[in-house]
């Protein structure tokens, strides 16, 4: 039996259910203790963060042979590293010997890793390579396990490496289902490639992993939360333009990925120009549009450009493809708090100019330090801190748009699909 | 070094900017800064020569976006800020670096303290300052402040003045 947790909130039975949806009435409901109960965590831990494809990193960080980086993904410390023979690996980041982390730079670049310790030297396969007084150990310690544990699964769609715990889990690019339609839709903004720019934002939040989920798709929350956002936008002057591009309805993409697809009125840098950037900007998303449209045709070209998404790849990676790009990925450090990894993507053949201004379209809606973002802590803190009601007041309402036609983007439909397929994973735990 | 003011009046400016934002006084805060300033808080662990023009900073506020973002926290509706954190803001090691009158550099270390819903966060690190003698008075022409931590994990954000 487990402990009650400090906040004296009583814990479930994991077979209690935990989302409750009815089609007839057009409610959907979440029961609040999803979110505070160390239980559920743990069984997150063993069905979802042990079994799903995760996010590692992008092809550009790691350009040149023996270039590598340190990163924890999913609870476990990696090793992730382009060899001399230009193949990407990833190792967890332990010495076989006695498990000490072999790595301690966060990036950078050599020919082997050497665990400090006892000095066991490995070679960018991961391979053992030199261990002091090796002729001291038997014939079944020199065979046995002295090679750095490669992770079960790493893989790539257009440059973005995931990995999986699981040995047995589908390929990627299946798990991916209509997601790789939004990845492409990301890719194809360059005739060359995207790079992640300017390195990668570290910060956390006071709440649990599934409420920067929803947030990260939410348009609901946009107007109430973000109001000083956009009283900036106005006050900048030029900022905003018309809304070009077409308003889908939220879809589910497959496996628990979903995304809402909508026009607005803020400045793209792949060619949705703003009054601010001057004819010079006009001309050059003109020119950068001629070309989508030479690749691609006129519609799939306006919808690379004019175009903002928001997707969730389940469970815990984000594109928001909006007045910038930004991939985001979280991790629970315990039910009431994550730690969230965030990198914002551009075309490496984009101009300086345009880089400036998706720069400061990034820094003024995104980041920790942005107009936005921080409203958005406050938020998720404050459900969080909500939850202790659970007793007298225990279930979210995620029902909004049920049984309208059309269903729109500012509704709830793509939290229903993240949380079915949530609910069909813990669930299945302990069929 | 030619300069009219010495580091005991360099200090005394940065004690009395240090009280204003422990006050919340950003209006007032605001006029400590020569118009066309910037404001910069590179992502936490930066080295002194970091720029954004090729690192996402959380913070890289120009002189327009900089009284926005004073006038933002202002407001109820900056969530975040909303009711307002209890802050104190610790200056030390405060060095005139190099410069003149037009424009000297300072260097300071810093720990403040945010403090909301029971929960105090700790931002510490170092500035850098330029600043330049104008009538008289000190002024800042740029304003950097290092977070001298491996992440900003702990704190989540970057939501007051730094």
């Amino acid at each position: 039996m487990s402990t009650a947790p400090s906040s004296g909130i009583p814990l479930t039975t994991i077979n209690e259910p935990y989302v409750a949806e009815d089609i007839d009435r057009g409610t959907f409901l979440v029961n609040r203790r999803a979110f505070v109960d160390p239980n559920v965590l743990s069984t997150e831990r063993d069905v979802i963060f042990d079994k799903c494809w995760l996010y590692l990193g992008h092809e550009s960080e790691l350009v040149g042979k023996g270039e590598f980086l340190t990163r924890k993904v999913g609870g476990r410390e990696l090793i992730f590293v382009r060899g001399q023979d230009n193949e990407a690996r990833a190792f967890f980041n332990t010495c076989p010997h006695r498990g000490a982390m072999v790595c301690r730079e966060k990036q950078g670049n050599g020919k082997m890793f050497r665990c400090f310790y006892h000095a066991w030297t490995f070679d960018l396969t991961g391979k053992l390579i030199q261990r002091p007084e090796g002729e001291r150990y038997s014939e079944a310690a020199q065979a046995g396990m002295h090679n750095l544990v490669p992770v079960a699964r790493l893989e790539q769609y257009r440059g973005l490496y995931f990995v999986n715990f699981d040995a047995d889990a589908v390929d990627l690019v299946t798990y991916l289902a209509g997601a790789t339609e939004y990845i492409d839709l990301t890719i194809d903004q360059s005739e060359v490639a995207m790079e992640i720019v300017g390195g990668m934002q570290e910060y956390g939040f006071q709440a649990n992993w599934k409420l920067l989920a929803e947030n990260s798709f939410d348009s609901y929350h946009g107007l109430p939360t973000h109001s000083t956002y956009f009283d900036y936008v106005q006050a900048a002057g030029g900022q905003l333009g018309e809304s070009l591009g077409m308003n889908s309805q939220p879809r589910d993409l497959g496996n628990g990925h979903a995304v809402i697809e909508y026009s607005a009125p803020w400045g793209r840098p792949i060619a949705k120009p703003v009054a601010a950037w001057g004819n010079e900007g006009a001309a050059e998303c003109a020119e950068i549009l001629k070309r989508l449209e030479e690749r691609f045709g006129k519609e799939r070209a306006e919808r690379i450009a004019y175009n903002n998404f928001n997707m969730v790849v389940f469970p815990n990676f984000v594109i928001n493809n909006i007045m910038a790009i930004t991939f985001r990925t979280f991790f629970p450090e315990a039910p009431d708090k994550q730690h969230v990894k965030a990198w914002t993507l551009a075309p490496t053949d984009e101009s300086a100019a345009m880089r400036e201004r998706r720069l400061y379209n990034f820094l003024e809606f995104l980041g920790p330090g942005g107009f936005a973002t921080p409203d958005d802590c406050e938020a998720l803190r404050l459900c969080q801190l909500g939850y202790q009601n659970l007793s007298a007041a225990g279930w979210n309402d995620i029902s909004k748009g049920m049984g309208q036609d059309p269903v729109i983007s500012n509704d709830e439909e793509q939290m229903r699909v993240f949380w079915r397929e949530w609910d069909r994973r813990i669930a299945g735990a302990v069929a | 070094m030619s300069l009219s003011v010495n580091r005991i009046d360099v200090e005394d400016f940065l004690y009395a900017e240090a009280a204003l934002l422990d006050a919340w006084q950003l209006n007032e805060w605001l006029e400590l800064f020569e118009e066309g300033a910037a404001y910069w808080v590179p992502p936490a662990g930066s080295n002194d020569e970091v720029t954004p023009d090729t690192t996402l900073f959380y913070v890289a506020d120009d002189w327009f976006r900089l009284t926005e973002r004073v006038k933002r926290l202002g407001k109820k509706n900056a969530h975040v800020e909303f009711p307002k954190s209890r802050c104190r803001h610790l200056v030390s090691n405060v060095r005139i670096v190099a410069g003149d009158d037009d424009s000297f550099e300072v260097a300071s270390n810093f720990v403040t303290y945010r403090s909301k819903g029971g929960i105090t966060e700790t931002y510490l690190g170092h500035h850098r300052y330029q600043l330049k003698v104008n009538d008289g008075s000190i002024r800042i022409t740029h304003k950097t402040s290092f977070l001298d931590t491996d992440n900003i994990n702990e704190q989540g954000k970057v939501s007051i003045i730094i």
